[in-house]
């Protein structure tokens, strides 16, 4: 771990006298830079900003996420995002709208999709789109709900926790920044990540929680029947092996975790979505 | 009312000098289902403040296309006060909500959350004198713990007058006796006070008295402030440990 101790910051707090650095959760006043939510200060030559601890999902754009349709309309849906704000998603923005077709024959009060955050303008209001490789409707799976604050936690440092997941449980995840998790796979093991991000949730000292983490995920397995006792023991000598090798690379910051996630993300899962698809309908 | 001598020997009733504030208890994030809250004791004042939002809005109609709205409600519990009180706003209630949400609307960035309402609800659960000043330092520490973002913390404290003396923070006899109540709330920023974001008065003071007044609430505040602080950064410590 870095012993680079960032400061707790509160509300009013005097950050920088040069306004020029001035980053996102800060605000300026009279040429002086001060904090204006309850968070982490990270502080460079060239950017003062704040890492919130608090506070529900503002969405910004490019973002994924995973959303409930609220309403039909004829030229499209209205989408529950667990923000302040509603989003819509407009028939253009969904591919699988043919013009024979009826909204809500593509999508239905009540359905899951997973989006991307298109446009939002300056009154808040909120477009989606699915016109992107990760983007579905979600038909089958599970969807897990934790605290928005919570969600590079869950990604771990350079994806390393939603790696451990994938790989340990051999299930699909995405994570939405709004705090909506999609978890496919094996009705099982699904449970089990499930079980592992609320974990992760609730925790709030993560020290070592990568590694808490891998051993939950082996004790379930054995007692789901899905992992051999001595299995486990020798499995568990790789994953130290492995361990090693990550804390070394665990230097970088959780901001940037999320923009690497997204793109490796696209990459690794669309391929196996047919079939997923074709084995739940 | 000469029966009741409220300064005896230059100590308070309670044993506390002039500038001297009740003791104070506070703690950040105790309930679970709120975004933020906060529970506080400020000498036999016992309230809980919960926050909920940015969330949208309903009504609809009170929706603000440029801005967030502020809701804020002071309400007391039936068992709250000597004589049970029935329950429900009374005059006295809504005066004190529109109050406290004037002091906190100015230092609540709401421009950042146009169409959407931020509700704070604070119950006292006991009451004493000051409990309105006692609701705002549970609000101001509840919103921060919602991670709302603000200019800075609003800190509230009350002074009166009694016997003739400016005393800090009274307690119900130098309220219910006393020549003059008179609350304060600040905005601080940065361990300075900015500006006065409450001021009300009730009872008889001189020009002088008034300003002597406002100087002995600045200290005062800064002391609640420290403690406000403290609140904060007590519930977050774990959490920079996990950030790193």
């Amino acid at each position: 771990m870095a012993e680079v101790s960032r400061k707790i910051v509160l509300p009013g707090d005097l950050l920088s006298t040069n306004p020029k650095t001035a980053g996102p959760n800060t605000y300026v006043e009279g040429n002086k830079v001060y904090a204006r939510v309850l968070g982490l200060l990270d502080k460079t030559e060239t950017m003062v900003k704040v890492i919130p601890l608090k506070g529900r999902y503002v969405p910004s754009l490019g973002d994924t996420v995973i959303g409930i349709v609220k309403e039909v309309t004829a030229n499209g849906w209205i989408v529950d995002i667990l923000s302040p704000y509603v989003a819509f998603l407009p028939v253009q923005e969904n591919p699988a709208m043919r013009p024979n077709k009826k909204p809500n024959e593509v999508l239905d009060i009540g359905d899951a999709i997973i989006a991307k955050v298109m446009n939002i303008d300056p009154k808040m209001r909120v477009t989606l789109t699915m016109k992107d490789k990760l983007c579905r409707p979600i038909r089958v799976g599970r969807i897990v709900v934790i605290n928005p604050t919570r969600v590079p936690r869950v990604i771990g440092k350079k994806g390393s926790m939603i790696k451990l997941l994938k790989s340990e449980l051999d299930v699909q995840i995405i994570v939405g920044q709004n705090g909506l998790i999609w978890i496919n796979g094996d009705r099982r093991k699904v449970s089990i990540a499930e079980e592992a991000i609320y974990i992760i949730e609730q925790e709030a000292h993560t020290e070592g929680l990568t590694d808490r983490i891998a051993e939950f995920i082996k004790k379930r397995k054995v007692e789901m029947g899905l992992a051999k006792p001595e299995e486990v023991e020798k499995e568990e000598v790789e994953e130290k092996a492995e361990e090693l090798g990550k804390t070394e690379v665990e230097e970088e910051r959780t901001e940037e975790v999320k923009m690497e996630e997204k793109p490796e993300e696209s990459l690794e899962i669309p391929p196996e979505i047919p079939e997923e698809r074709l084995k739940g309908e | 009312m000469e029966e009741i001598k409220l300064i005896v020997n230059g100590k308070r009733l309670d044993g506390r000098d002039f500038e001297e504030l009740r003791p104070i208890k506070i703690e950040a994030g105790v309930l679970n289902r709120a975004d933020g809250s906060c529970y506080l004791e400020m000498g036999g004042n016992k309230v809980v403040a919960a926050v909920y939002g940015p969330r949208e809005v309903h009504p609809k109609h009170l929706e603000d296309p440029s801005k967030a709205i502020i809701r804020y409600r002071y309400s007391m519990a039936p068992f709250s006060v000597e004589e049970r009180k029935r329950p429900g706003p009374d005059r006295r209630s809504i005066e004190i909500s529109k109050v406290s949400r004037e002091a906190l609307e100015p230092v609540i960035m709401k421009e950042l959350f146009p169409r959407s309402a931020i509700d704070i609800f604070v119950e006292v659960l006991q009451a004493d004198a000051g409990s309105r000043t006692a609701c705002l330092n549970a609000a101001s520490v509840a919103l921060i713990d919602a991670g709302i973002p603000m200019k800075g913390m609003v800190t509230s404290v009350a002074v009166a007058k009694v016997d003739g003396i400016l005393v800090l923070d009274p307690m119900k006899e130098e309220d219910n006796y006393g020549e003059a109540d008179i609350p304060f709330a600040f905005l601080i920023r940065n361990g300075k006070i900015e500006s006065i974001t409450l001021l009300q008065m009730d009872g008889r003071v001189s020009k002088e008295e008034l300003k002597k007044a406002l100087e002995m609430a600045k200290k005062g505040a800064m002391q609640i402030y420290q403690l406000q602080r403290e609140a904060i950064l007590k519930k977050y410590i774990k959490e920079e440990e996990v950030m790193e």
